[in-house]
């Protein structure tokens, strides 16, 4: 849509004569976004009010709601384990962030880049991860225990599938989140806050308390939400460990009433609290965050003081290695040694190695091309789409081109308190019936990724755009350039890295996608999340690991390639300055 | 879509008069060089499936040796979830499926109330299936069947520990040993769950549940847990899957309770919007045939109707086991209160 109106402006004469785009491009836009986000939200309360029979309007849902006692304990259990991830991913993160942005703990870089590591990989594979290491009997882990300490077969050290089993599996794979802020703001701390209390007497321990960590709270309360958000509403990891342990979580729960003949009513009755709930949060999290105006106060006017750890070092190597050997190192491991021995109880020696699993992926198993070629063309288009629609959005919202622009901001940014699982419901409301045929196409995915990723593209470009000073833009703008020849020719390329950037996160966060596409995916639309999720289903572990290691380097391989293609600017090219 | 398929019916056969001629299950067919040549050319057929996923891609090999160039997309889930699919598509009008397979008999009953099967009975169904294994009028034919067993890890399990019947099982001894597949997406277990409620009664269940079960869903998957040593017992699971495990040397052994164990048939059928439909009949025919059904025998360890077929000789033959037989008409009113018993005793 963005090339038609540029192929219109190309013959541009004088700025007189030339029709600014601003508007048209404006109101496309509205109306794209509006759709995007407000009607699955509308089917959703309409069918909240719908009887399933078919008898019409009716309450019964919202009765069903609280009366129903099985409803009510997944509410509470999900509420629970989102509260006890959000502490727990805020434990570990905190002092993580502070070793690695403010000490002269050795390997800073390496362990940043770990955690990141740790974000691409989806969290149901981690689950699954936990679920080869942590199973009572068979985790690798209470093997070990087992044969170290020589204990009869029924002990065991952990037990992954229990409440606290869930939970810690949830935080080991958002606490990235938690760390990404702190460290961030606490990158930004200014030096001579901490300056001062040195001068004023104050000990390293007093000032840490006393000035740094007051100054970091407001990002570590966002990024407990954030954990405590995407827990409450993720779907992979509640499925693979809770349904074993025998409770439901909201996400699982509403998934089973999609059993045929689904409650579909029931279903949106039940998905509009998880709604409520997650706008609650980021209200909560807006307001928080919107005290962080004092931690920069003081600009970056100095770099940032670093602590000497002193003998503590050692002490806090092994805390970190600790943490990124539960998060990263021993999944990954638990992940790889699946792959390629019979079953997961075997131990590793030359006979229990096989390559009888990839064999049955690559060559056997009729649905892996289906869903891998899927997986990256769905990740290609989303990653695309929404980096170009966010690029101009944030344009008119930051420039402020277009009267109103603001409201489109406030659109982009809505689908983040949509849960997955509450849109994947919505869109099927809306797009599943003989008027839009778009179920059982990969272009019902396409807008519930577009519209799940939109807010995160859109918050990396629009922070992108606050760097670049607009004295460019009017100087196109004066030669006669239009709006989005401007913006094409001159704020674009400026804003390379932060494009990459965002088209990179994008698509990460479309293949680790679950919990919308569940519900969404048909035979011929398959994605590897989902077949993953089927195998799972069918107790499949050596075939999925297989899976997630070919999703983990492909992965990899397309934000590498991303950072490093010339004509996309690479990453070395940090044209912001 | 009733009333539709009952007057399409009825118009084609000029037979308004006499609905029994509706009823009657059309001729047989075989496999000609046409029906393969057009199979051929449409060059694909899509195969929903609740067979182990293993075993119906090694099926689906053998039809594409038998027949090159024709492409086998198996869809593999739990029977309920193949049911969910399907009626989530079928509701919104999306026919993908060509050929569709479960083992919870009752959804053929619904699928041919709908109207969505096209009837037709291969050669090999007509000559050598027993009546009651076969819809009378034509539209589907008991592909295969196995047992919902008992199984435990010899190593983990003395001979003499292990349960021999049912009740057995709520014994404290098997307290955090056992694993558990679930009504609400395997239809073995559904069907196993329905006639074990008739027999032993729900409070059987009650007990059952307080006993610290691990709950996973197809019934392909606790035999795996026993391989895997996750647990030492399964309570259902397919009887094919340990067969399978049994012969890649895994110490399983299956028990056959006294009271008399489960049995779940698969039915198969050709869908009547099938977008492949030379290719739909073809694979049809092929599914009953020896070739195929001495497959699902001996790699795939399941039960198999056709007379011809020889069973492993370490296989407990059928006709030594007591059998509980299931009825779908009356499971299928009941369906909503197993689903609704099973998550108030077990959880999920």
């Amino acid at each position: 849509m963005t090339s038609d109106i540029q192929v219109q402006a190309l013959p541009v004469q004088g700025r007189r004569r030339s029709i600014d785009f601003s508007w048209p491009t404006f109101a496309l836009l509205t109306l794209v976004l509006s759709v995007l986000v407000l009607l699955p939200l509308f089917w959703l309360v309409y069918y909240s009010f719908r009887s399933d029979t078919g008898a019409g309007a009716t309450f019964a849902n919202y009765i069903a709601l609280v009366a129903d006692p099985t409803l009510l304990r997944a509410y509470g259990l999900a509420i629970g384990m989102a509260l006890a991830v959000g502490v727990l991913a805020c434990i570990i993160a905190t002092p993580m962030a502070w070793l690695v942005a403010r000490t002269d703990l050795p390997g800073r870089r390496t362990i940043r880049m770990l955690v990141t590591a740790s974000f691409v990989t989806p969290p149901f594979l981690g689950a699954i991860a936990y679920e080869i290491l942590a199973a009572p009997n068979s985790g690798i882990v209470n093997i070990m225990y087992r044969s170290v300490f020589g204990l009869e077969a029924s002990e065991y050290l952990v037990n992954i599938y229990t409440f606290s089993g869930l939970v810690f599996a949830i935080a080991c794979f958002t606490f990235p989140y938690v760390f990404t802020l702190v460290a961030n703001a606490l990158d930004k701390v200014p030096s001579d806050l901490e300056d001062a209390s040195s001068i004023l007497g104050g000990k390293s321990m007093t000032t840490l308390r006393k000035v740094t960590i007051p100054l970091v709270l407001p990002a570590m309360l966002a990024g407990t939400l954030i954990a405590i958000l995407q827990a409450l509403t993720m779907f992979g990891s509640p499925a693979i460990l809770a349904l074993p342990a025998g409770f439901h979580v909201i996400t699982t729960k509403i998934w089973s009433l999609f059993q045929f003949p689904p409650r579909l009513g029931l279903a949106a009755a039940a998905a509009l609290p998880l709604l409520i709930i997650t706008v609650i949060l980021l209200r909560a999290q807006k307001s928080i965050l919107g005290r962080k105006g004092y931690t920069v106060l003081g600009g970056k006017s100095g770099t940032p003081r670093i602590t000497e750890l002193g003998p503590w070092k050692w002490p806090a190597i092994a805390f970190v290695f600790c943490v990124l050997s539960l998060t990263i190192i021993l999944p990954y491991l638990a992940i790889i040694k699946t792959a390629f021995t019979g079953t997961v109880g075997d131990p590793i020696n030359l006979s229990t190695l096989t390559l009888s699993h990839w064999r049955f992926v690559l060559f056997e198993f009729s649905a892996t091309q289906l869903a891998l070629r899927n997986t990256f063309l769905l990740g290609f288009l989303t990653a695309t789409a929404v980096t170009a629609i966010a690029l101009i959005v944030s344009y008119l919202v930051i420039r402020r081109s277009v009267p109103g622009s603001g409201f489109l901001g406030v659109l982009a940014t809505a689908p983040v308190a949509i849960p997955g699982i509450v849109l994947g419901v919505g869109l099927f409301l809306s797009y599943a019936n003989p008027t839009f045929q778009l179920y059982g196409t990969i272009w019902i995915l396409l807008i519930a990724f577009m519209t799940i990723e939109l807010p995160a593209g859109y918050q990396q470009m629009s922070s992108a755009f606050s760097g670049v000073h607009p004295e460019l833009e009017e100087a196109g703008r004066i030669v006669g350039a239009s709006r989005l020849r401007t913006l094409w020719d001159i704020t674009a390329p400026l804003l390379r890295t932060s494009v990459v950037a965002a088209w990179c996160f994008v698509f990460v966060g479309t293949i680790r996608e679950l919990s919308a596409t569940i519900l969404l995916t048909t035979a011929n639309t398959k994605l590897v999340s989902v077949i993953i999720y089927d195998l799972n289903e069918s107790g499949d572990l050596g075939a999925i690991c297989v899976l997630g290691i070919i999703l983990l380097a492909a992965s990899f391989a397309v934000v590498f390639i991303a950072n490093r293609v010339p004509v996309l600017g690479g990453s070395q090219m940090n044209t912001r300055g | 879509m009733w009333k539709k398929a009952l007057s399409a019916a009825l118009l084609a056969t000029g037979l308004a008069a006499s609905p029994a001629a509706w009823a009657e299950a059309p001729a047989p067919y075989q496999i000609t060089p046409e029906l393969e040549a057009a199979a051929k050319a449409e060059g694909k057929v899509v195969f929903y499936t609740a067979t182990d996923v293993a075993v119906a891609e090694k099926l689906a090999e053998l039809f594409k040796s038998k027949y090159p160039g024709i492409a086998v997309q198996v869809e593999r889930a739990g029977s309920e979830r193949v049911f969910q699919r399907i009626g989530q598509e079928y509701s919104t009008g999306i026919y993908n499926a060509d050929v569709i397979e479960t083992s919870d008999a009752v959804h053929f009953e619904y699928f041919k109330r709908q109207g969505w099967l096209a009837p037709m009975v291969p050669q090999e169904v007509a000559d050598k299936w027993p009546a009651d294994e076969r819809d009378p009028d034509g539209n589907f034919a008991a592909y295969r069947a196995h047992l919902s067993v008992i199984a435990y890890r010899t190593d983990l399990m003395k001979d003499a520990d292990a349960p021999k019947t049912w009740e057995d099982l709520l014994d404290p001894r098997f307290k955090d040993k056992m694993v558990k597949a679930h009504p609400g997406y395997s239809g073995t277990v559904m069907t196993s769950t329905f006639v074990l409620s008739q027999l032993l009664g729900w409070d059987y269940f009650e007990k059952l549940g307080k006993q610290n079960i691990m709950q996973v869903q197809s019934s392909t998957e606790p035999p795996k847990k026993l391989a895997q040593g996750e647990r030492a017992l399964e309570v259902d699971g397919n009887e094919y899957n340990v067969f399978r495990l049994i012969d890649e040397g895994k110490p399983i052994k299956i028990v056959y309770p006294d009271e008399g164990t489960p049995l779940a048939v698969g039915n198969a059928a050709v869908l009547k919007q099938a977008p492949n439909p030379n290719a739909a009949k073809l694979f049809y025919a092929f599914l009953f045939s020896l070739d195929a059904q001495q497959l699902n025998s001996d790699f795939g360890g399941l039960r198999s109707f056709h007379p011809g077929v020889k069973e492993k000789a370490d296989r407990t033959p059928l006709s030594k086991i007591k059998i509980l037989h299931s009825d779908p008409e009356k499971l299928e009113p009941e369906i909503p209160t197993i689903k609704a018993n099973y998550e108030k005793y077990f959880g999920t």
